[in-house]
């Protein structure tokens, strides 16, 4: 069985230990190292089978016919399933957008979209079936760009759509539009001294989680079904589920199993729908576990963008304004396609001052790979495009591009684009300032006594260079994301906590559905209730279905709103503690009902540190629980004209400096040393904060120089579906990550805190590119750098 | 087939494994050791990393039938592994170590308790671990390198460890848990 219903128990000292603001240690931690911790694909059951998909083989056809009764009659399946055997009228989902088929129905619209589902008793059998399942395709004309898109005559990808943004966007073909105008662009525009205009191209990354997406569905005798899921929102997943299966939410039990990371690849269903679809059908367990080929196919990519900008400054340094066209391509099913032009847009000019914008952000709809949230989710695109623009303009006024960048950084007040003001620290030119005083990495490190150490140099084992031709380079780059859901989302989490006695100790449990991705939420849920609740031991429940939503991993926003909900649901538990003290105890002692009370030390101490009593004792062997939800503050829609609007909770910022050397002749790029200055508000677990930092900056690397998903533009399919020929940086790729922290409060959130997760990964790429720029003086107006654009055979 | 081997040190029998079982399936889905991981399949990752006859490798690579009649040892195998290279006893428990036996307390639920290696133990304390999918395999790839090479230098650590990709940690955690289990070594020595 599985054995991730176990709660997770977490021992401490005493008093305060192990509150915020302490390195604690994951509870995870030791589970993990053993090989013990039980992942979604770890999963197993007595007599259970295996799930295997057959994926489309083009990208855009009509599906003329599928015969399945060859894989039916092997021995050892036990069913095959197609769109016909859908059991409901639903047989879509989507996450706000209900376009993906469950499973295709008389048409494909990518390459690798779920045809047909069957489940053998082996997954090699399950594999051979699927493979002889007969697919008659007639294809279609691929849409793969904006010109293809929006061609007269061109092929509709989704015939009739009667989604919310249709009424609002110039052709089908477009998912979404959203401009911003602030102020006036054209009039700005005459006092500029010098426009930069640049075209940019960012190519189309994967998440590479490495846990690949994998799940059990067990089927319940009450008809239901309970499922072991790797995911980044339960109760999202069960929403889109549970109607296709026809069944009622209740009757689809979620369970969080251990997930292998996700950065946003996870926000969508992969194989979900399916392992229930063939458990309920079989009456068996159902297990699918895709492998690495598959799973990219299997979950959606960080959109492709082309991004137009002009820029105009003042010869003093100023920027005059700013306008931009951001294209980024959605693929074949809208996913979080509207939300990602929302950031794009609101985000698109960058953590500066300008007062005079004009924005265009749009998602099309084409027969590429769908694409989705990942880490920085639209900001990352137009961060890589507006600093490189950032570095053109100082280049043009013969500044200083750091200099130019505080001149123009925005700070406490200023307006967004949007016409929101940044109501808490925004500290640009600071962060900025620090990253340029960290120590420079010392010259030519690869040399030593005994001659070239080729580990530390361009190429690396590959042992291409000994130093010839090597040069170094030096780019700054900062950012600016959004924190948590945006555009009057109502973006809330409930958290469940408990206060009881168990083996004569108080114990706080604390249950919340938060998907517990890798971040860290669980170390930081526990040390939430140590600080509010004042005790040593906290039990972290499984989390499942069984409680309130905890909304997404995603948006860095889980400690906020998660870690918030958490706060507040042990403050109106410590009231009622205290209620219950006062009821108890309180003719005692009049600080009962005079003093300012809190949990301490497991005990109820007054603020002057006097002990009243032993939770132990005001407890006794009544169970304190409240279950709440809690919200940050609302935000309001961006207008669909003028993009105005409060549509954003918080704004989370970093700076990077990058230092690369470049074997010129080879076109190989080595970053030396990635440095990090980052505001978080509040460190409530310093070690964890730094781990995000560093892990969200090597994301930013592997586009700046190797991740790129590669698409045939005559066919749209993908070309490079293995970690063969997709690569992410190995421990040899990734230099050093020095990181500089600054919590400068933010009093809007829970302990100031700022959500951290995705703004190092903004401004990593930009900053890496500018170093290559600055090594060689090449233009480089596309992400990822391959060896060709710096050996000019490109 | 059958297949015969040992693992962590106990023989074990793998009944009706088709020829093109990998390793790494038959420790997961048949011996109940799903602690190798699956991340690519294909050899790139090298999140299923574990010691064939001392040597790391990655068992999605290896037919289970490769692995007959030879010593397997997994992440799981771990921790006595490095108590046994220690004690400088070969794999087993010795008389003497079974008369000083006694229940060490693991906590079933969160391993807490748990006996473990010195490398396993430096990557929790260095907040080398994320989402740990990576993790057995660098454990394994970690362990095997400090066992030849006690004081590595930093681009030793990142040699050793170039063949087992990471996506959460921006790999810094790692070196510094390597380093940790380094020094933690030396003293101890």
């Amino acid at each position: 069985m599985p054995t991730n219903g176990a709660p997770t128990k977490i021992t401490q000292g005493t008093r305060a230990k192990g509150g915020i603001g302490e390195s604690t240690l994951r509870p995870d931690g030791t589970l993990k190292v053993t090989g013990e911790f039980a992942y979604s694909s770890d999963m197993w059951h007595e007599d259970m089978l295996w799930g295997q998909i057959l994926r489309s083989t083009v990208a855009h056809a009509e599906i003329v016919s599928i015969d399945t009764s060859e894989a039916l009659a092997q021995p050892g399946v036990y069913a095959v399933m197609t769109y016909d055997d859908l059991p409901t009228d639903v047989k879509n989902y989507g996450l706000e957008i209900q376009d993906t088929p469950v499973l295709a129905h008389g048409k494909v619209r990518h390459h690798g979209e779920p045809v047909a589902i069957v489940a053998a008793d082996h997954p090699e059998t399950a594999r051979r079936a699927a493979a002889k399942i007969k697919v008659e395709y007639r294809e279609l004309p691929v849409i793969t760009d904006e010109a293809s898109a929006t061609a007269p005559g061109a092929v509709l990808v989704h015939e009739n759509r009667d989604d919310h943004h249709i009424g609002h966007v110039p052709h089908p073909n477009i998912v979404h539009r959203q401009p911003i105008v602030r102020g006036d662009a054209d009039e700005a525009a005459r006092r500029a001294d010098v426009i930069v205009k640049g075209e940019y191209y960012f190519g189309m990354q994967d998440q590479a989680f490495l846990g690949p997406e994998s799940g059990l569905a067990v089927p319940e005798e009450d008809g239901g079904v309970h499922l072991y899921i790797a995911t980044q929102w339960l109760h999202s997943d069960l929403r889109q589920i549970a109607p296709v299966l026809g069944l009622p939410e209740d009757k689809v039990r979620m369970t969080l199993a251990g997930v292998g990371g996700a950065f946003g690849g996870r926000e969508d269903l992969s194989m979900q729908i399916h392992a229930c679809l063939l458990a309920l059908r079989t009456g068996k367990p159902v297990k699918i576990v895709y492998n690495r080929f598959e799973s990219f196919f299997g979950h959606v990519h960080r959109h492709p963008a082309r991004l137009y900008y002009e820029h105009g400054a003042t010869s003093e340094g100023k920027l005059t304004h700013v306008r931009c066209r951001i294209v980024l391509d959605g693929g074949a099913y809208a996913s979080a396609s509207p939300a990602v032009v929302g950031n794009a847009s609101s985000l698109g000019i960058g953590p500066y001052v300008v007062d005079d914008v004009e924005i265009e952000a749009i998602a099309l709809y084409t027969n590429n790979p769908p694409c989705g949230a990942m880490r920085g989710f639209g900001a990352v695109q137009a961060c890589f495009a507006y600093e490189a623009q950032m570095d053109k303009v100082a280049g043009e006024l013969g500044m200083d591009p750091v200099e130019f960048r505080k001149l123009n950084a925005m700070e406490q007040g200023t307006l967004m684009p949007t016409g929101q003001p940044v109501d808490s620290p925004a500290p640009v030119a600071e962060l900025l300032r620090r990253v340029t005083a960290m120590p420079m990495p010392p010259e030519r490190q690869w040399e030593s006594s005994e001659g070239a150490d080729v580990r530390q140099l361009p190429g690396g084992l590959s042992n291409t260079t000994h130093g010839e031709g090597v040069v170094r380079g030096v780019g700054y780059a900062v950012g600016i994301k959004n924190v948590g859901f945006s555009e009057g989302f109502d973006d809330y989490s409930t958290a469940r906590v408990r206060l009881e006695v168990a083996g004569g100790e108080p114990v706080a449990v604390v249950h919340t559905a938060m998907a517990e991705v890798g971040q860290g939420g669980v170390t930081v849920h526990a040390q939430i209730a140590r600080t509010e609740l004042g005790v040593a031991q906290v039990t972290i429940h499984p989390a499942n279905t069984q409680v309130g939503s905890a909304g997404s991993t995603s948006a860095s926003r889980q400690t906020y709103v998660t870690g918030g909900a958490v706060k507040n649901s042990c403050e109106l538990v410590r009231e009622k503690v205290l209620e219950l003290g006062r009821r108890r105890f309180g003719t005692y002692h009049p600080a009962w009902a005079t003093a300012e009370l809190l949990l301490e030390g497991g005990k109820v101490v007054t603020d002057g540190g006097e002990v009243l009593a032993d939770l132990v004792d005001v407890l006794g062997d009544e169970t304190v629980e409240v279950e709440a939800e809690w919200r940050h503050r609302p935000t309001v829609p961006f207008d669909l004209h003028t993009g105005q609007g409060n549509g954003h909770v918080q704004y989370s910022f970093a700076a990077h400096r990058a230092v690369v050397e470049v074997d010129t002749e080879l076109g190989l790029v080595k970053v030396i040393e990635l440095a990090c200055a980052q505001d978080v508000g509040k460190a409530l677990n310093p070690l964890s904060v730094i781990g995000q930092i560093q892990g969200g900056t090597t994301q930013g690397l592997g586009v700046a120089v190797m991740e790129e998903i590669i698409v045939d533009p005559k066919t749209a399919k993908v070309r490079n579906p293995s970690f063969t020929d997709y690569l992410i940086p190995t421990i040899l790729d990734t230099p050093t990550i020095p990181v500089d922290v600054l919590e400068l409060a933010d009093d809007h959130a829970p302990y100031g805190l700022r959500g951290i997760g995705e703004a190092p990964t903004l401004s990593s790429t930009p900053a890496v590119l500018a170093a290559i720029r600055n090594a060689t003086g090449l233009e480089l107006n596309r992400t990822p750098v391959r060896p060709e654009h710096l050996t000019g055979n490109a | 087939m059958r297949v015969n081997f040992t693992v962590n040190g106990r023989p074990q029998e793998a009944d009706d494994v088709w020829e093109g079982e990998s390793l790494l399936y038959v420790l997961r889905e048949r011996l109940g050791l799903p602690g190798s991981k699956n991340a690519c399949e294909q050899g790139e990752c090298g999140s299923c990393t574990v010691r064939l006859d001392g040597v790391p490798v990655c068992s999605c690579l290896v037919a289970a039938g490769q692995a007959e009649g030879r010593e397997v040892v997994t992440v799981e195998g771990l921790a006595d592994h490095a108590r046994q290279r220690d004690l400088g006893t070969a794999c087993g428990t010795s008389l003497d170590e079974a008369r000083r036996w006694a229940a060490k307390g693991q906590d079933s639920r969160t391993g807490e308790g748990a006996e473990l290696s010195p490398v396993q133990q430096a990557f929790i304390d260095a907040g080398a671990v994320q989402c740990g999918f990576c993790t057995p395999g660098l454990l394994v790839a970690a362990d095997e390198m400090l066992e030849h090479n006690p004081n590595p230098t930093d681009a030793d650590i990142r040699e050793a460890l170039s063949g087992n990709l990471c996506r959460c940690t921006g790999y810094e955690k790692i070196m510094d848990a390597v380093r940790l289990a380094a020094a933690r070594q030396s003293e101890a020595v």
